[in-house]
């Protein structure tokens, strides 16, 4: 990725941005995030297979936003969850600018957010395959089974809430389970607790979830929490048409029509 | 199940449910007791987190209701929560949680008979499903004993 060591060192040293996010070879196998400040670190940053961690959790990060306009170097769902930040007032064109990696490994430098906005609609959010496979194995259970199925996944969860950590959209200074008054999620790791934060971190990414699997790349236990999200986003398909992340635009969750169609309520 | 009487909880809204539950009263039509009904100021307001909470306190059942759509007293809050309980209930369903135990309905102001209905269906239908042990399970399970050693 010469093109992005190049462009991301012109960056810096015409001041246009302070910090340059992107990736950089870690131990063994793995990658992590770099923060460029300095145009001779610029040759530091790799672009490869390996580099799946979401970047666009740094941006509504305090330690990253004082130092100035940002840069990121952004894949696919990395460019939906800043289309999905600008929509919620998190980012703008003052304060973040985009290197997009396209799905091709080519670069492509977007002067605004709304050109970002226009290259990410040219693909749709899709379940990948192997996933789908698993979503109509567990729809084909019995909810008995089901349950059975999520509790045996949940259990082992000690909710060190890597999978918050991960997620570009969990920017809330205070989550709700930080709050003790009231206690929303019991604190242990007890199954209820467990089953209680997966619903909530589901549902408050109903509609928000770019489907980019960084909670599960996080999960330490390798608990497949993003099904629940991936669920989420085929009922906005079955529901409402689904969605794509939009500067401007209604939100799934907060919008509604009055022709919404249920069977459920009587 | 031979003295099982299931627990309801209900969430209504103020303005349509509440009042309706009110009219089945002061129309004195019986219907049975196992219901207790919170009071919301609107359906829109009825979180999620509630009715989770409802279970784990010992709910067998929910009912979950207010207005009618396009006769919210706040104009747009019963659409809003349609579209939550749309998503909220496949997530449930997606996670093996009773969704049978969980009633939604709308009830006016002026359907007290409607109401009446609603909870004697549904204190029927859980007397038949028994009480939610899947979830008391879960519930009362001890937290893990953590060793430093």
């Amino acid at each position: 990725m010469d093109d992005l060591r190049k462009r991301a060192k012109e960056l810096l040293e015409s001041s246009t941005v302070k910090v340059v996010i992107g990736y950089e070879q870690g131990t063994a196998n793995k990658t992590r995030a770099l923060f460029v400040e300095k145009p001779e670190d610029a040759v530091k940053l790799i672009f490869d297979s390996y580099c799946v961690q979401n970047l666009a959790v740094y941006v509504t990060k305090r330690e990253i936003r004082d130092k100035g306009k940002m840069a990121i170097a952004a894949t696919l769902p990395v460019l939906r969850s800043i289309i999905q930040l600008a929509s919620e007032s998190q980012v703008n064109d003052n304060n973040l600018l985009v290197l997009g990696i396209t799905p091709e490994s080519k670069l492509v430098e977007f002067s605004n957010l709304a050109e970002v906005e226009t290259f990410v609609h040219q693909y749709q959010i899709e379940i990948d395959a192997h996933n789908k496979e698993i979503l109509d194995k567990l729809d084909k259970m019995t909810p008995a089974e089901r349950w059975k199925f999520w509790i045996d996944e949940l259990t082992p969860c000690f909710k060190c809430y890597a999978c918050r950590a991960a997620c570009p959209m969990c920017y809330c200074h205070r989550c709700t389970v930080d709050f003790n008054q009231p206690q929303w999620i019991p604190v242990p790791s007890h199954e209820l607790g467990n089953l209680e934060w997966h619903i909530m971190r589901a549902v408050h990414l109903t509609g928000r979830c770019v489907d980019c699997d960084a909670c599960y790349n996080a999960c330490p236990l390798g608990i497949p929490l993003n099904l629940l999200t991936k669920k989420m986003v085929e009922e906005a398909k079955v529901h409402f048409g689904g969605y794509q992340p939009a500067i401007k635009g209604e939100h799934l969750m907060s919008t509604y029509k009055p022709d919404d169609k249920e069977n459920f309520i009587q | 199940m031979v003295d099982f009487e299931p627990k309801i909880v209900a969430f209504v809204c103020n303005w349509c449910t509440y009042a309706g539950a009110d009219l089945t009263g002061t129309s004195r039509i019986k219907y049975a007791s196992n219901v207790r009904i919170v009071r919301f100021p609107c359906t829109g307001r009825i979180d999620y987190m509630l009715l989770l909470k409802a279970f784990a306190e010992g709910a067998d059942g929910i009912i979950v209701s207010g207005c009618h759509p396009n006769d919210c007293h706040y104009t747009s809050g019963n659409f809003h929560a349609r579209r939550r309980w749309i998503m909220f209930r496949s997530l449930c369903d997606f996670m093996g949680i009773d969704t049978r135990r969980i009633k939604f309905s709308w009830v006016s102001a002026a359907e007290g008979a409607k109401w009446a209905d609603i909870v004697n269906t549904i204190v029927a239908s859980i007397r038949e499903l028994g009480p939610y042990e899947d979830y008391k399970k879960v519930v009362k399970k001890p937290v893990k004993e953590v060793s430093n050693g």
